[in-house]
């Protein structure tokens, strides 16, 4: 905008036709102008921060409030425990059912650092006010606009104050305030201001009345609550409902992620005003210094380079150069081959959280993950993940199973099932539940040939089968379409990204109905003789006139069917082989004797039996078992699952199981500690394990 | 008579039971169940000049239990025979559609039924009248009573006397099974049998009595002619000396009709011994005939790619490799239209039995 502004305007005085009766002039209109501010701008267009309508407005509060939570915690590196209280709000009247309600009372509670008193009103009641906008660092948050943005709906909608608590440590004391934002100035007004007793040693609650509509179902506040723990496993999160229900999703992941590394604007990620405004602002004396100092991947001889290019001395003041000069840097910048951003200011999820989360939340069969490497968009280093769930669920698969036992007549078909796959998006851990349809990831899903990995697809529509795609984009900038963060842009960099990423799924997922199918149709090919010898043989028995030793002639052609197709043999040919389960790496296969893959849920006892030998792989090396935070609580929480999912069995890593060799038979012992490294084992140890895993698996 | 029925009919039987006796054989030496079927494509077909008939070669397919692809299959042609045996044994026959019924049933203990439609039942009764070179009528199982003839001629069908003069415009329907043990010819005084495709035109000439101006029999298959009217022409022109004239459409499916008459087809060729006339004559209606006729173009209809694909294989048919055929079809394509026998009625509704017909019978204008 500066830019065009300081462009000369042309100022001769172009020949105007005669003026029409002036109603109003240049002076009066003046007096009119004023300035506008953020605030109130928002207030006339809440819709582009995500408020259109009072079902939305809900679920961007509790989103908002929860994101700063997650952030706060993780930069402060605490392991993030947070409350989220949905409450109906009355007017004295009994409350109605949540169904029918319109006001709410959102409580998000946090452990996490706190927020310094002084801050608070300004966090919370002053629109662009953060500390996220002017770094270039992966968080939920990007503009400071969310909470004060959800505040000041709350405020328009209900005329109630934003609430907080705020205490950051257990030698200071806990504050209280009640802010509401003033909306000319943009500015807080500080309603009430108080030293209270609480509880919690440090954290923030924040309370915010909002009108709204809680409805479940997409795009609600349960499915993003959800959503959100698939990619955040290592977050505790308990949910009470407007009905008073009490969600809680336990930790499954205990590791916190890695902490993204702030870094400096990377060269081709500028546009020239933004050059220009660095070049003011910069604290350098020298253009080379400025250039290597201020950007990331310059280094000071790439900057003599890039000034040599320019035309301009590397001894000029920054401050002074503009125009053609300017342009000229520009350029020169722009055709310089500079070395990609660093990708250490991203923090991925990771391949096992994904698997770990999607595995906890979603029904399924065969589960996979994929981190893609770094890349970079116009300047901006970005990861993309992938990860896919497949199936019914055994329980329900094992229903539909039932249902299929009736008799066919023509023309009936055997599959019913054309449910469409669901894409599940994130950007930065946070769960994009709006604007599907423009956003790059669901573009590239659609456009995914899934046909090739054995997943049925119509034109130009979702792949079709029980199936969840989940992608994940994380980037120190995430190109939204709005400011309500609904949709990431469509880069064609992006684009590939998600695309590789989708492929690599697809890849392992048809592998995996491959091979299902491969087994399932060599069970079948002894299960078809089986039935049609049945019914040879009673033909011939009365093509026979029914004199005809039918039992001598099924167990002949039985052996023959037993010959013919390999017999017991068929079983071992199916064997596993390599990373994953069945040769997949980074895969969970959920069958009903058990679970195959990495499933990084502390188990409290396995005995030692149900432990099926496994290869050693680089990867499981590498993966050191998770911390265990609370050990008793993350106990309770396993036998709570293990009651839930009937028989399962885990992989574990070898190096678990290299002890479990030689532990007592009988005596429970514990997965979860570090062991020592494992040794690659020996064909003998491996032949020692065959019959084992023989006996514990049976061939579907 | 009887008794040379009773032994063919129990030979039939004798085959079928061979059967499942390949079935207990291989079991009884560990090898796998196989029936050799022969084969029923183009590729197994030669044309014997010589004879004018289409003859089935020697290739045959093995059909073996214990093979993925081919196990139902087996099963089914276990189960067809059967069916056909228990037909054999209790002197019924039956039609194709009543045999799948016979035959369908769920699998104990699945969800898989023996056949699921009617099109893996037929081609099965196809392979067991083939590879048993047994006829379907010595099968018991007979096809739709698909054809109608009306004309000077006497028959006897279970004992009752047919006088096909006598019987209106609707004629007599030819039962798909026409052996001399079924049907006699008692009396023929007609000149010739004119073989029509399709009912409508038949119905013209019936109704106009063409039949007794011309001393004529006329026959209808209603489309593709089912054995029965095949047969029934057959035994015609073999036990009277009849000529037959064959009456189609003009595209390439009318010609092909044609040659089913004429040669016998490609699926049954193994038939073509007892079906086919090699001196039928085709009598129109000829891709020269719009012209000479003067059938204006507006009553063609455009050729479609199927038609067109269908005249380009019909080409390279060895029996249809005479100069007078292969000009005829290559008329059709590069007029690039087809003509319907109605469309005669452009010029008269009686056009078919007052002029056309006449001038062609007349002129000896057709095509062998």
């Amino acid at each position: 905008m500066s830019r065009d502004s300081r462009k000369p305007e042309p100022q001769q005085p172009s020949p105007r036709a005669p003026r029409p009766e002036a109603t109003v002039s240049a002076v009066e209109m003046g007096a009119r102008q004023r300035e506008i501010s953020v605030s109130e701008f928002f207030t006339k267009n809440r819709h582009l921060l995500g408020f259109d309508n009072p079902r939305k407005a809900l679920l961007t509060c509790v989103k908002e409030a929860v994101d700063n939570a997650l952030d706060a915690c993780e930069e402060a590196g605490i392991l993030p425990e947070v409350i989220v209280k949905l409450e109906v709000v009355s007017n004295g009247e009994a409350p109605p059912p949540p169904s029918q309600a319109s006001r709410f009372r959102i409580t998000v509670t946090d452990y996490g650092p706190g927020i310094v008193r002084q801050q608070v009103p300004r966090i919370f009641a002053k629109l662009l006010y953060g500390s996220k906008f002017h770094r270039l660092r992966m968080s939920r948050g990007q503009q400071g606009i969310g909470i004060s943005a959800a505040g000041m709906y709350g405020q328009l909608t209900t005329g109630k104050p934003v609430r907080i608590i705020s205490r950051t440590s257990a030698r200071t004391p806990a504050h209280y305030f009640e802010v509401q934002i003033d909306t000319k100035k943009n500015e807080p007004r500080i309603l009430e201001k108080k030293q209270i007793h609480w509880d919690s040693h440090r954290g923030t609650q924040v309370t915010i009345e909002v009108e709204g509509r809680y409805q479940k179902g997409r795009a609600s506040v349960d499915e993003y609550i959800e959503q959100t723990i698939i990619t955040n496993p290592h977050v505790k999160l308990t949910y009470i409902t407007p009905e008073g229900e009490t969600k809680e999703y336990p930790r499954t992941y205990h590791e916190l992620p890695p902490s993204p590394r702030e870094i400096k604007p990377h060269p081709y990620g500028i546009e020239l005003g933004m050059l220009l405004k660095m070049l003011q602002d910069t604290k350098s004396h020298w253009l080379s210094g400025f250039l290597a100092g201020d950007f990331s991947r310059v280094s000071p001889r790439l900057a003599e380079e890039i000034c040599k290019a320019a035309g301009i001395s590397p001894r000029k003041r920054p401050r002074d150069i503009h125009g053609h000069a300017a342009e000229a840097l520009y350029k020169a910048i722009q055709s310089t081959k500079i070395m990609a951003p660093p990708t250490n200011c991203l923090s991925p999820i990771g391949e096992k959280a994904i698997l770990s989360g999607l595995y906890q939340q979603i029904k399924g069969e065969f589960y996979t993950a994929v981190s893609r490497p770094p890349a970079v968009y116009r300047g901006n280093p970005f990861v993309i993940e992938a990860g896919l769930a497949y199936g019914q669920g055994l329980k329900e698969a094992a229903e539909n199973q039932e249902e299929k036992k009736i008799p066919l007549a023509e023309g009936e078909d055997q599959e019913g099932n054309h449910e469409l796959a669901r894409v599940i998006r994130y950007a930065n851990r946070v769960p994009l539940l709006y604007q599907q349809s423009a956003c790059a990831i669901f573009k590239s899903v659609l456009d995914t040939t899934w046909r090739n990995y054995g997943v049925a697809q119509s034109r130009s529509a979702l792949p079709a089968g029980p199936m969840v795609i989940l992608v994940h984009m994380a980037s120190v900038w995430v190109p939204f379409t709005s400011e309500s963060k609904e949709a990431i842009a469509d880069y064609d960099e992006i684009r590939k990204e998600i695309t590789l990423a989708l492929r690599e799924c697809g890849r392992r997922l048809g592998t995996f109905l491959k091979r299902r199918e491969r087994a399932q149709s060599e069970y079948r090919r002894r299960n078809i003789f089986e039935l049609y010898i049945e019914e040879v043989v009673e033909a011939c028995n009365r093509l026979k006139g029914g004199r005809l030793p039918t039992g001598k002639l099924k167990e002949q052609l039985q052996k023959i069917a037993m010959k013919r197709t390999g017999g017991e043999k068929t079983d071992e040919l199916l064997g596993k082989k390599g990373g994953g389960p069945e040769g997949l790496p980074h895969s969970i296969i959920v069958t009903p004797e058990g679970i195959e893959g990495e499933v990084s849920v502390p188990i409290a006892e396995v005995p030692p039996e149900t432990i099926p030998p496994k290869e050693a792989t680089e990867d499981d090396e590498e993966a050191g078992e998770p911390a265990r935070v609370s050990g008793q609580a993350t106990r309770q929480a396993t036998d709570k699952r293990k009651a839930a999912r009937p028989t399962r069995r885990v992989h574990r890593p070898s190096s678990a199981e290299a002890d479990f060799g030689t532990a007592p038979k009988g005596s429970g012992r514990r997965v979860g500690r570090r062991r020592p490294k494992p040794q690659r084992k020996t064909t003998a140890r491996k032949a020692a394990d065959r019959p084992k895993k023989r006996a514990t698996r049976k061939r579907r | 008579m009887a008794q040379t029925q009773r032994t063919k009919s129990s030979s039939v039987e004798r085959k079928l039971i061979g059967v499942a006796d390949a079935v207990i054989t291989a079991a009884q030496r560990r090898q796998d169940p196989t029936l050799l079927i022969p084969v029923r494509s183009l590729s197994n077909v030669t044309f014997n000049e010589h004879k004018g008939l289409i003859e089935m070669g020697k290739g045959k397919q093995a059909r073996s239990f214990f093979n993925v692809g081919m196990a139902k299959k087996f099963m089914q042609t276990v189960l067809v025979a059967d069916a056909l045996c228990e037909l054999q044994r209790a002197d019924l026959t039956t039609s194709l559609r009543e045999i799948y019924y016979r035959t369908k049933h769920t699998i104990k203990d699945s969800h898989e039924n023996t056949f699921d439609t009617q099109d893996e039942s037929d081609p099965v009764i196809e392979d067991l009248e083939v590879s048993l070179e047994a006829l379907r009528e010595e099968l018991h199982v007979r096809a739709e009573n698909g054809g109608s003839v009306v004309g000077s001629l006497v028959l006897v069908d279970d004992g009752d006397r047919v006088d096909c003069a006598k019987l209106g415009k609707g004629g007599y329907s030819v039962p798909s099974i026409v052996e001399p043990e079924y049907l006699q010819i008692k009396k023929c005084t007609a000149d010739f049998v004119l073989l029509v495709e399709k009912g409508t035109q038949w119905n013209r000439l019936s109704e106009d009595k063409f039949w007794r101006k011309y001393n004529c029999i006329l026959l209808t298959g209603n489309g593709q002619p089912p054995r029965g009217v095949r047969r029934l022409a057959r035994r015609l022109h073999e036990e009277k000396r009849l000529p037959v004239y064959v009456l189609v459409d003009n595209d390439p499916w009318g010609y092909y009709i044609y040659s089913v008459i004429k040669q016998g087809s490609i699926n049954l060729a193994f038939e073509s011994q007892r079906m086919a006339i090699p001196k039928a004559k085709f009598i129109g209606l000829s891709s020269a005939d719009p012209e000479r006729y003067g059938l204006p173009r507006n009553v063609g209809i455009k050729l479609n790619d199927k038609d067109i694909t269908r005249a380009r294989e019909l080409l390279n048919y060895a029996w249809f490799q005479k100069t007078g055929w292969q000009q005829e079809i290559k008329r059709m394509l590069s007029s690039g239209l087809k003509y319907e026998l109605d469309a005669l009625a452009n010029k008269d509704f009686q056009y078919l039995t007052k002029k056309y017909l006449p001038r062609k019978l007349k002129e000896k204008d057709w095509l062998d």
